[in-house]
């Protein structure tokens, strides 16, 4: 399953990070890495980007780029 | 003493600069990249000065602003870091904190919005932090001001005393720990040499750096050497190289966090963002109080306050150039001299003063909109559509700004981290009608096109937005091919923005226009002034038609034949345009030497309806303005693309046109 999948306010706890290069630095580094756990908050109104909430903090990102993200719930 | 302030974007790290140096700060130059950077003596230490770096997560080599940063702290060797950090946010913030500790400079923790953490029921153990990070921490509230006289007499100890941090390996024991140590020992010599901590080097040199290995000059032995250690981590961690780093430091965040914060419970401030983001990002009312707001601040800013402001400035510049016209008279000086000082320079320090107060109204909105939270949210809800343009949403709203004036618009690039989309964004800027191009459309729409007139307005508007996304798309396949930069933004909880801040950001913004625009604009009025003024032979002219700009003006209408308008007044309006888009109505009304109300009959004579629509056309999408273009040379630092982007306007425009005349031709 990955982020992406997941419905507005349930959570899931990260297994792998895919993507490459400056994106997948840029998520690893914002906090998302195994074993975190985060929360999907909305969904922006035309329906993308997504924002989540991990770490105590609010972060969007693309739902393309939440399709790299394997969870589970 | 110098000091690096280092922090998250959204951790109050410019309130601090603000509170550390108050108004003693000026804009740091660093060549090549047009980030902000501030430089401030702190206030009551002669001799000891900060340096507002730019916000950033994580010391990569991708953004400009980590290069900025790492250059600075890499090259110029400050004397301590102060990283600040959001205690609200703790864990995130301290990913970048131990990247630092590894450069191995003289640091200090500051612990910002500790009143927030605090008000909230939670607490930071300050001493269990200082033990576990190796470096000293103080508690401060850059809002409140409180714990600036401390942190300033902890920076300086540490920096005068050469007190390092005391920990730099957060690795704990383990696959990760040997490879960082193995490479840390094979690289000491290269890092040495070139002034940087082993420890980074070789942490970077793990993540693929590529900056960084370039500048270690290591052999092909040696890089084969370390990319064996890496391999065998990452088969021992099960982890690749970039996951096994981040989880290092979380690890170690984690275990810090665990002893030393006990955690609010959900804080005031963060109910206040969720509750404010059910109306501001709501599916429903995202997009209609998102056009509110804009909609405002437009009303404000071009409508009310802007207009009143720009109408006051321009009654003093007519004032005085009323009494300075009167002494130059009475004094009997040559009328050549006083048409220069009269319609040259206090015309040429009016046009560019007029832009003046736009500037500094709408970055006053635009610096509330952003410090308090709200343009990460319209970047969140505007998103989508962008990046069918291969845009982000951050681009969003230098585009909007477009439709006030393309000066401001271009200036409010800066806060994009991407060159890419910077400079796309730039190039797209001119594409959006800006409001000084209305004159132009009402006299056209009122003399051809009465019954039609809002549907032409609308139609120029929405013509330039089409040829905008037209070019965006042939831009992204072409130039700027490649990938736009990662949209992982935060969105951080909503603030009160700090007075303080909106008014030096509008301070500075003022000051920069003003210096770099000047002499641009200035000297563009006068020699528009001078071709207006006199014939081939410096005779000075009487009849208009016989001055050097009309002689350029026919020279040049050839041009506009295929498009139907090849009359040279039309051309030589056009020219004129170029110091400000007003100045095509004017200068058409001094060509053809009739007052404003009978202008429209007499372009009745020099236009048909459809070589007018194509007039409109081309004045809709050719060359901005000199100021817009001396504000893009600034932004874009480069001569030659930006004559470029003024070549590329100029070319499309005319194709536009072309195809429009002559379809309506063929179909009319």
């Amino acid at each position: 399953m990955t982020l992406d999948q997941i419905a507005v306010g349930q959570e899931a706890k990260i297994i792998k990070v895919g993507g490459e290069g400056e994106l997948r630095c840029r998520l690893l580094d914002m906090g998302l890495i195994p074993k975190t756990v985060v929360k999907v908050q909305k969904v922006a109104p035309m329906g993308d980007p997504i924002e989540i909430h991990l770490r105590g903090y609010e972060l969007t990102i693309r739902r393309e780029d939440a399709g790299k993200i394997e969870v589970v719930t | 003493m110098r000091y690096a302030l280092v922090g998250n974007q959204n951790c109050g790290k410019t309130t601090l600069f603000n509170q550390l140096t108050g108004s003693n700060q000026h804009v740091g130059n660093f060549p090549g990249v047009t980030v902000d950077s501030k430089i401030g003596e702190i206030r009551g230490e002669k001799g000891d000065c900060v340096v507002d770096l730019p916000g950033i997560y994580s010391i990569r080599p991708y953004t400009n602003e980590e290069l900025v940063t790492r250059r600075f702290i890499l090259k110029e060797h400050p004397d301590g870091i102060i990283n600040i950090v959001d205690a609200t946010n703790i864990e995130r913030n301290l990913y970048l904190t131990l990247q630092l500790l590894e450069m191995h400079i003289p640091m200090v923790l500051a612990l910002n919005m500790m009143d927030e953490v605090r008000g909230n029921g939670g607490t930071i153990d300050i001493g269990k932090m200082e033990e576990e990070l190796g470096i000293p921490v103080i508690a401060i509230s850059a809002a409140q001001n409180e714990g600036i006289e401390d942190l300033i007499h902890a920076i300086k100890d540490v920096s005068q005393r050469r007190i390092y941090p005391k920990v730099m390996d957060f690795c704990e024991k383990g696959a990760v720990h040997r490879c960082i140590h193995a490479v840390s020992h094979q690289v000491e010599d290269h890092a040495e040499r070139i002034g940087i901590s082993p420890r980074f080097a070789a942490t970077k040199i793990v993540e693929g750096d590529h900056n960084i290995i370039e500048n270690l000059h290591l052999s092909e032995n040696e890089l084969d050497l370390m990319e064996h250690s890496i391999v065998e981590m990452e088969r021992d961690s099960e982890m690749d190289r970039n996951a096994a780093l981040a989880d290092m430091r979380y690890t170690f965040i984690e275990r810090v966090c665990g002893q030393a914060v006990i955690k609010c419970r959900e804080s005031r401030e963060h109910r206040r963002s969720v509750r404010i983001d059910s109306v501001l990002t709501g599916k429903y009312l995202a997009i209609p109080s998102f056009l509110l707001i804009m909609l405002l601040v437009f009303w404000l800013t071009f409508g009310v306050i802007g207009t009143f402001l720009s109408d006051l400035l321009s009654i003093g510049i007519d004032g005085l150039s009323a009494v300075a016209e009167r002494a130059l008279i009475e004094y009997g000086i040559n009328p050549v001299v006083k048409s220069l000082v009269i319609d040259g320079i206090f015309t040429g320090v009016g046009s560019v003063l007029s832009f003046l107060p736009i500037i500094v109204v709408l970055f006053f909105f635009l610096s509330i909109l952003e410090d308090s939270g709200y343009m990460a949210r319209i970047a969140f809800v505007m998103d989508r559509p962008l990046r069918k343009i291969g845009l982000s949403g951050k681009s969003f709203v230098a585009m909007l700004i477009g439709f006030g004036c393309s000066v401001p618009a271009v200036m409010a690039t800066r806060t994009l981290s991407s060159e890419r989309d910077k400079k796309m964004t730039i190039m797209l800027i001119p594409f959006i009608s800006c409001s000084a191009k209305i004159p132009i459309y009402a006299l056209f729409a009122a003399a051809f096109f009465q019954k039609y007139k809002a549907l032409v307005m609308m139609g120029l508007y929405v013509l330039g937005i089409l040829v905008g996304i037209l070019c965006a798309v042939i831009l992204n396949k072409t130039t700027f091919h490649g990938k736009p930069m990662p949209f992982v933004m935060e969105l951080p909880n909503y603030r009160f923005p700090s007075a303080k801040s909106v008014l030096l950001l509008m301070w500075d913004k003022a000051k920069d226009f003003v210096q770099r625009a000047f002499t641009v604009i200035f000297i563009a009025t006068l020699l528009i002034w001078f071709l207006q003024s006199f014939d081939s032979r410096l005779n000075v002219v009487t009849d208009s038609g016989d001055s050097l700009l009309a002689m350029i003006g026919k020279l040049i209408a050839p041009v506009f034949i295929p498009l139907g308008f090849g009359d040279w007044r039309a051309a030589t309006a056009l020219i004129s345009g170029f110091s400000a888009k007003e100045a095509v109505v004017s200068t058409l009304g001094v060509l053809t030497g009739t007052s404003m109300s009978s202008l429209g009959k007499t372009l009745g004579e020099i236009f048909t309806p459809m070589a007018a629509a194509s007039y409109l056309v081309f004045t809709l999408l050719y060359t901005p303005c000199v100021a817009a273009v001396a504000t893009i040379k600034r932004e874009m630092g480069s001569l030659w693309k930006t004559v470029g982007i003024v070549c590329m306007q100029c070319g499309v425009a005319w194709i536009a046109a072309f195809v429009l005349y002559n379809a309506g031709k063929l179909l009319l």
